[in-house]
């Protein structure tokens, strides 16, 4: 994947077939510490500590339409090929939670890239499931709550459409905001 | 002036009217967003849905995100359903096409014919 915001898409498509009803997704950027880290976690229906220990395996998924799971392995490997840590822990009937650590400054890191789109098609593709998204540099933080665009709709009398669209703008301008230095 | 229960109510009902639109929309547009589709560009063309829809101002179809469909060769993939038709599966979507697939098969009710991979 060219952009760590597909892996992010990849792995929250995971929650949304794992039955999860609410998706934290946290972005954290710190020069401070040369690290880069990206964290997601469901309240889906987990997964066997068995499972767990194989998934990372391309040749493991629960899928029956083809027989290769290649998500979390990528991911894992963009992870270790950057000096990084990855770490999966899940328990049955609780959910799981994906953590991914690069090295910020390594040169085989992918950039974050296209956030906001990858917020987007997720919040506006699956109405049932509650997203957060917190995105934390040495600058500040944010917080974007899918919730904000049920708001939107009902405050401004407006479309769903059109209200994911004044959502690409807010999480645009918040993550200007937050990537500004000073 | 609103109070802060008024808005909570009203976001609530907003939410309840968008997850009952399923029964009343016409169309159900489906992007396959497993990872083959996502390496093979279904973000964008998902993306490209979405705003089309906005542009155009469409309310009677839902787009949403599936997995794997099994034809990974064929990514990204774009279903269309509408009730009582065949489902329209278009393969190697662009996002030119994915906008294509809102005007002429949402809007203007005719099938892309030599994009269709597959219906059944």
């Amino acid at each position: 994947m060219r952009e760590l915001s597909l892996h992010i898409l990849d792995i929250a498509m995971n929650s949304i077939e794992a039955e999860a009803t609410r998706v934290i997704i946290v972005v954290e950027e710190l020069e401070s510490e040369n690290l880069f880290r990206i964290r997601l976690r469901d309240n889906g229906k987990g997964m066997t500590k068995d499972m767990q220990e194989k998934v990372t395996d391309p040749f493991v998924t629960t899928r029956k339409t083809r027989s290769v799971g290649m998500g979390l392995s990528l991911f894992k490997q963009a992870a270790l090929q950057c000096n990084g840590n990855f770490k999966l822990t899940s328990e049955l009937g609780k959910g799981t939670t994906v953590l991914a650590e690069f090295q910020l400054d390594s040169l085989n890191r992918s950039p974050l890239g296209d956030i906001n789109s990858t917020m987007i098609n997720l919040v506006m593709g699956t109405l049932d499931v509650h997203f957060m998204y917190i995105h934390r540099t040495d600058s500040g933080r944010f917080c974007f709550d899918s919730y904000w665009i049920f708001g939107r709709m009902a405050e401004h009398n407006i479309s769903f459409y059109k209200a994911g669209e004044l959502a690409k703008e807010f999480i645009e301008q918040n993550l200007e905001f937050v990537n500004s230095k000073g | 002036m609103k109070t802060l229960a008024d808005l909570r109510a009203m976001k609530e009902k907003a939410k309840r009217e968008m997850t009952a639109r399923d029964e009343n929309s016409k169309y159900r547009i489906v992007v396959a967003m497993g990872t083959c589709g996502i390496a093979a560009g279904a973000r964008n063309v998902m993306s490209a849905i979405l705003d089309e829809i906005n542009k155009r101002d469409i309310a009677d179809t839902i787009v949403t995100q599936t997995g794997c469909l099994g034809y990974c060769n064929q990514e990204p993939l774009v279903q269309v359903f509408q009730q009582n038709k065949k489902v329209v599966t278009y393969g190697k979507v662009t996002p030119e096409i994915a906008r294509r697939i809102v005007a002429e098969h949402i809007v203007g009710e005719k099938i892309l014919t030599e994009q269709v991979f597959m219906q059944n």
